[in-house]
């Protein structure tokens, strides 16, 4: 796919105490298609800040020529992300890496399970929304340290059933979302997962004890995004792959991680 | 319009600005971005005779104004390239030039053999300053015996135009330009990464894999642009003048600082059209200082 540097305008920002923020973009051209598990590159104005974040598509509106972003507080990158101001612009590099399976099943029945850990959830609701639009019924299992954190819980719940975790048992089941009843004596025809690693071993553990396909979208530190320098590898079956070409969607027989 | 051209021997670029090993790919990964040939050259990627894995992951850390990387070569071999990579690229620029590396002599030299029978790639960038291999690379860069042992054994196999790429991880630089010099290679390009190290205090390990690894971007542009000037004054053969260049401004400095030419690298990861901007600049300050040709600015400076 062909890859834009667009200058794109802030036109909503949502802020969630300090920890997430949900901004709204659009730009004077049309922004190109973009498949769900794909991400930008987000240049960010800062002196304390040098590489460019990569940041996951979290919806987009062709319609309304509309792109959404959720992103974490963690570091100096996201927080200076998170300063921008309405009618600021803000320079990506987009659509970046490759994409989930969009057509899982040959039939529309089939059940398919999305895995979002933490801010590992952004994607999944550009994937969810897209599964529901092909006509499949999504299932969400959503893990968070608290409701709070379920910043998209509404959106989600408009593209399937929503099953969640979170830590102090604010919402949903109590403990960890692998840990979910859901998992327990269900069959899934595939599994989506994106969150920290540990979760997503987990979830992978879970599909390969199974047999269940399992996708995990993987967030390695990228310097460029574009394939260009190395430095985002990961292990794989056919040695070192780059996260932002050939990923960040691996099927989890492609790595080498202790399944 | 001033006249960008450049002549470094046998290798004639359209304008003094290129793009730096390891950070523009083969090129076709900013293709989306930019008429290639625009550029005045482009050095591929680093190239050895063996197919290597590189280092583990991660390879990378970010710093004010920098970063840390520690890719170590990651590439498929030269056969690899000069089968598949080579017959796509040829026709993308104006001029192709190879970043050749190993880990004996004898890897050099076969690396070199091998490009040299390829047509459209005019040049070699010697990389005698890698930080990121336990075995040679910069084993031969440090000392101005072993820069002369790998040169000369090159230079012995490879006809076309040989650049020598020097380290900065040295008490004096010019110790080992002369000697590259005295061996037979034409240009020289400095400098490679800087030796650094960084720790993630939470975890209290580095952050690198390889613990410590090579520091490129803006904050290393002070010790080039010193180590440009130095070198300039002390051999007679041209230079590539790199590192953190982010503006024309920067690449202007280098060039009077001593440069023929200049190599952009880590900020094309920022800005990836960050090299034609650059032509652009340049090209606009000499019609402001009335200079006709950009050659004018080599060593220009006043002091
Ligand atoms: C393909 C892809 C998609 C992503 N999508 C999103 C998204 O939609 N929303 C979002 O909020 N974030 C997303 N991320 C993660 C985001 O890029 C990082 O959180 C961000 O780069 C951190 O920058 P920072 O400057 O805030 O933190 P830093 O200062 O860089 O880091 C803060 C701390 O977090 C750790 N850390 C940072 N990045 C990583 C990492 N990648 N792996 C492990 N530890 C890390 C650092 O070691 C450090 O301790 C994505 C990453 C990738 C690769
Ligand atoms: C990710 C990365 C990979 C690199 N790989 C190579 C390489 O293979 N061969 C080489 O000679 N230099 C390599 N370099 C060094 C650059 O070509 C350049 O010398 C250095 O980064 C300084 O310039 P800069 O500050 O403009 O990036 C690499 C640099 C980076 C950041
Ligand atoms: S981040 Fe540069 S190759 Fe992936």
């Amino acid at each position: 796919m062909e890859k834009y540097i667009i200058e794109a305008n802030v036109i909503e920002k949502n802020s969630f105490e300090d920890k997430y923020c949900l901004l709204k973009l659009t730009a004077a051209q049309p922004f190109p298609d973009m498949r769900p598990g794909q991400f930008v590159q987000a240049r960010i104005n800062a002196a304390s800040v040098f590489l460019r974040r990569p940041i996951s598509i979290n919806f987009m509106d062709k319609e309304k020529n509309v792109l959404g972003l959720l992103i974490q507080l963690i570091g100096n990158g996201t927080r200076a992300l998170a300063e921008i101001r309405l009618g600021d612009k803000l320079n990506l590099i987009l659509p970046l890496g490759n994409h989930f399976n969009l057509t899982p099943h040959s039939s529309t029945e089939a059940k398919l399970l999305l895995v979002g850990g933490g801010v590992g959830m952004a994607p999944l609701l550009f994937l969810g929304s897209y599964l529901k639009n092909d006509g499949y019924e999504p299932i969400f299992l959503l893990g968070a340290k608290n409701k709070c954190d379920l910043v998209q819980l509404k959106d989600f719940q408009k593209f399937g059933t929503v099953y969640a975790s979170t830590e102090d048992g604010s919402y949903g089941e109590k403990g960890l979302l692998t840990q979910h009843s859901i998992l327990k004596h269900n069959s899934f025809d595939q599994i989506y997962a994106c969150g920290p690693k540990p979760m997503m071993l987990a979830v992978a553990k879970y599909a390969a004890a199974n047999s269940f396909p399992c996708e995990v979208s993987l967030e390695n530190s990228m310097a460029c995004g574009i394939g260009a320098c190395l430095c985002c590898v990961e292990n794989t079956v056919d040695g070192n792959k780059c996260v932002c070409t050939d990923g960040p969607v691996f099927n989890i027989n492609k790595l080498k991680w202790l399944i | 319009m001033a006249d960008l051209k450049i002549n470094i021997r046998d290798l004639a670029l359209k304008n003094p600005v290129t793009t730096a090993s390891g950070t523009f790919g083969y090129g076709t990964e900013y293709a989306d971005f930019m008429n290639l040939k625009k550029l005045g050259a482009i050095f591929v990627k680093g190239t050895t005779f063996e197919p290597r894995e590189g280092n583990p992951y991660p390879r990378m850390a970010e710093t004010a104004a920098g970063m840390l990387n520690a890719v170590g070569l990651q590439n498929k071999g030269v056969v690899y390239f000069a089968k598949h990579i080579y017959p796509k690229i040829k026709d993308l620029f104006t001029s192709v030039i190879v970043n050749v590396n190993g880990s004996t002599v004898d890897s050099y030299v076969s690396c070199a053999e091998i490009i040299a029978t390829l047509e459209h790639i005019n040049a070699i960038e010697l990389n005698i300053s890698c930080p990121n291999v336990k075995n040679g690379g910069m084993a031969f860069g440090i000392s101005a015996s072993g820069a002369a042992e790998v040169v000369a054994a090159v230079r012995k196999v490879y006809p076309k135009t040989l650049i020598v790429k020097l380290s900065p991880n040295v008490t004096d630089i010019t110790e080992i330009a002369r000697a590259a010099e005295a061996e037979g290679a034409d240009a020289l390009s400095l400098i490679n990464t800087i030796l650094a190290m960084a720790i993630d205090v939470k975890k209290r390990k580095p952050v690198l894999s390889t613990i410590t690894g090579g520091l490129s971007g803006p904050c290393i542009k002070p010790i080039a642009i010193r180590m440009v000037w130095q070198t300039f004054k002390a051999v007679k053969i041209p230079i590539f003048g790199l590192g953190g260049i982010s503006c024309w401004q920067d690449a202007v400095e280098f060039m009077l600082a001593g440069a023929t030419a200049v190599q952009i690298g880590t900020y094309n990861f920022i800005d990836p059209t960050i090299a034609l901007k650059i032509i652009d600049g340049i090209n606009q300050y000499c019609d402001e200082q009335g200079i006709k040709s950009v050659s004018e600015l080599t060593g220009a400076l006043e002091t």
